[in-house]
């Protein structure tokens, strides 16, 4: 944000100032990302998951505004051009295993940036804009990613599109043909496979666009911090240019040594083997799992299993997996609590925490086959998952006595914050 | 008032209540929605099955070969279908749960009469397409499991059929669906 000693951009050389008096996007540039933004002093790493995002981003935009020029989106081809940018293209191996992986990076770096916001409080006033951008982000991801894995159009490619089709033919009434709709047929063909094309080839575009709104959404209030507490004098933050592009580039470092392990020394390890058999029709793969990022959702899918009045079972499971995000974007609202960081909320930390066991279980259960006593075990987890959510988060928030927080940044940084004194006197 | 004795046109006469410029902006707007509602349309109908997707033609099948307790796999719409020969013991496996007080509790309650043509109770024919989610379930090919009912089996999420195809267990909302189909001697005309 602009505090009153954010530092103004003044241009020493006479192009940048004849360059920005007439656009001042040099400007727009220093005050967002330079030194003209000023950022609490005392952030940790989990700040950084935001900027690498945004690295996974480019990522999958460069690599993949490449393979689309080998790439041909007509089922007669489409499994065959993959090979072929596996075998024949130069360099092609490299960029198709770094999209895919590419696409896994992006959703760990996203995931530790939403528990960020979990753990922090992010979603609190005045940040709720942030928030609920960044949850649209997501859902324009997992749709960007499930459309990508269709386009190799493997066995897992065509179950996929399959599978979550025929999600939505368990609406009522409008199911069936809405699924037609969706597909442009009775089952995925060549009408899929091309929209999905050009749908895949313009989300990620799209999600530039609402990463704008997210970044332009935070620059009015400014970053949050471990402590919750804000900024309050020029002593609590630094300016961006060079602490923090110092920091981000230090952990691009770290996290393209994670991607280059895997995407040199171990490229298939995320992936399914059955997506290198070519898609069949007549024969369903005995295992069907969607790719690992989607695995807590998928296990919510299919937890449920009874019909409930006359809502059918398959329904429900639908319901319930969209639910479990969208319910994210009423957890400002939830959470009545006025002190943001879990670090002072004693007891919101430990439901914190059995929410990240209970994610991480219907993670593991997501990939299990679908038999006792996996079920029983993951219709527990969700249980648990909204109850975290509708229940927990709302009482803990009324009835927690949370812990002092200290005066400012400053002080929990140094221990003292002289103006804190003044202020006590 | 000093505009109206300027212009000489009153802009807003409080008797009056429509003035000329609120029907100039409802019907302005009004057209634009129409247009917009006609320009929408056809952009939302494009992604509906094509012409030449609906007009896939009916299948003809010979079913000669298909011994009792044998089942193929025929193609229909791009989409498999399973014909059944179903052995006397299946027949009889299927129709004397009809007769238990759980069929009554069923999710989708048919009898495996209502489910095949007359006269030949022990041809099954359904898509093979999971109502679920619309995997191709086990237990047409041989050797495939055929689940808790001796049916079909979908290891998608783990829906069981009985002998009737017809859900037993496992989240699937319908039996296998039983699409129209006529039977000429030994051949079977599915569409
Ligand atoms: C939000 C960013 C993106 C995500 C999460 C994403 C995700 C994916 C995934 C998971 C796959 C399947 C990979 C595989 O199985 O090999 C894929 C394939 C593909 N993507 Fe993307 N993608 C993104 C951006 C883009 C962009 C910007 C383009 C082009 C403009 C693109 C073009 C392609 C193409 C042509 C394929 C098929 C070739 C292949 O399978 O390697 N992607 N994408
Ligand atoms: S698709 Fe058959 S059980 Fe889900």
């Amino acid at each position: 944000m602009s505090f009153p000693w954010s530092k103004e951009y003044k241009p020493s050389h006479p192009l940048m100032v004849w360059f920005d008096e007439r656009l001042p996007l040099p400007r727009l540039i220093y005050n967002a990302v330079g030194g003209g933004y000023e950022v609490p002093r005392n952030l940790n790493y989990f700040w950084n998951f935001g900027f690498l995002a945004g690295l996974c981003l480019v990522i999958q935009i460069v690599s993949g505004v490449i393979l689309a020029m080998h790439y041909g989106g007509d089922t007669s081809v489409a499994f065959n051009s993959t090979e072929h940018i596996m075998r024949d293209v130069n360099w092609g191996w490299m960029l198709r295993y770094g999209h895919a992986n590419g696409a896994a990076a992006f959703f760990a770096v996203v995931y530790l940036h939403i528990f960020r916001g979990f753990y922090y409080g992010s979603y609190k006033a005045p940040r709720e804009m942030i928030w609920l951008s960044g949850v649209v982000i997501f859902l324009l991801m997992m749709a960007t990613a499930f459309m990508g894995y269709v386009l190799p159009w493997g066995q897992m490619s065509y179950w996929a599109a399959q599978v979550i089709t025929g999600l939505f033919s368990a609406f009522p009434l409008i199911g069936d043909p809405l699924k037609e709709w969706l597909l442009g047929g009775f089952a995925p063909g060549n009408a899929t496979l091309n929209r999905f094309f050009s749908l895949h080839f313009l989300l990620p575009f799209v999600i530039l666009g609402v990463v704008i709104l997210h970044i332009w959404s935070l620059h009015i209030p400014g970053s949050s911090n471990p402590t919750g507490v804000e900024v309050k004098s020029k002593s609590d933050t630094v300016p961006f240019y060079p602490y923090y592009v110092g920091k981000d580039g230090w952990t691009i470092g770290l996290l393209m040594i994670v991607y280059s392990v895997f995407l040199f020394y171990m490229p298939n390890a995320l992936g399914d083997p059955e997506n290198y058999i070519p898609a069949n029709p007549m024969q369903t793969p005995a295992h069907i799992v969607p790719e690992w990022y989607f695995w807590p959702f998928y296990a919510i899918l299919r937890s449920f299993t009874q019909d409930l009045l006359f809502f059918e079972a398959r329904l429900l499971g639908v319901l319930a997996m969209f639910a479990a995000i969208l319910v994210w974007f009423f957890l400002p609202w939830l959470d009545k609590s006025p002190v943001r960081s879990a670090s002072y909320r004693p007891l919101y930390r430990k439901f914190f925490w059995v929410l990240v066991i209970d994610v991480l279980i219907l993670g593991y259960l997501g990939k299990l086959p679908a038999e006792q006593p996996y079920v029983l075990v993951s219709q527990l987890a969700t249980m648990y998952y909204f109850l975290h959510f509708l229940v927990i988060v709302p009482i803990v928030s009324s009835i927690e006595r949370p812990d002092p927080l200290p005066f400012s940044i400053t002080e929990s940084v140094l221990g003292h914050d002289g103006a804190a004194k003044l202020t006590k006197d | 008032m000093a505009q109206e004795a300027a212009t000489g046109t009153p802009l807003a006469t409080e008797d009056e209540g429509v003035r000329r410029r609120d029907f100039i902006n409802i019907a302005a707007v009004s057209a634009a929605g129409v247009g917009g509602v006609a320009v929408i349309y056809p952009l939302i109908s494009q992604m509906a099955p094509s012409a030449d997707v609906l007009a896939e033609s009916s299948t003809e099948i010979d079913i000669a070969a298909v011994q009792p307790g044998q089942a193929i796999k025929a193609v229909f719409r791009r989409q498999p279908v399973f014909i059944r020969n179903l052995t006397p013991a299946e027949v009889k496996a299927a129709t004397e749960f009809e007769a238990t007080p759980d069929f009554n509790k069923m999710r989708d309650k048919q009898t495996l009469a209502e489910r095949t043509k007359e006269g030949h109770a022990n041809l099954l024919i359904t898509m093979g397409i999971c109502t679920h989610l619309g995997c191709v379930p086990q237990g047409a090919g041989a050797g495939e499991v055929k689940g808790e009912f001796g049916g079909y089996f979908c290891p998608c999420h783990g829906s069981h059929y009985d002998t009737a195809a017809r859900i037993r267990k496992g989240p699937a909302p319908r039996n296998l669906d039983v699409p129209e189909y006529a039977i000429n001697g030994t051949i079977v005309k599915i569409g």
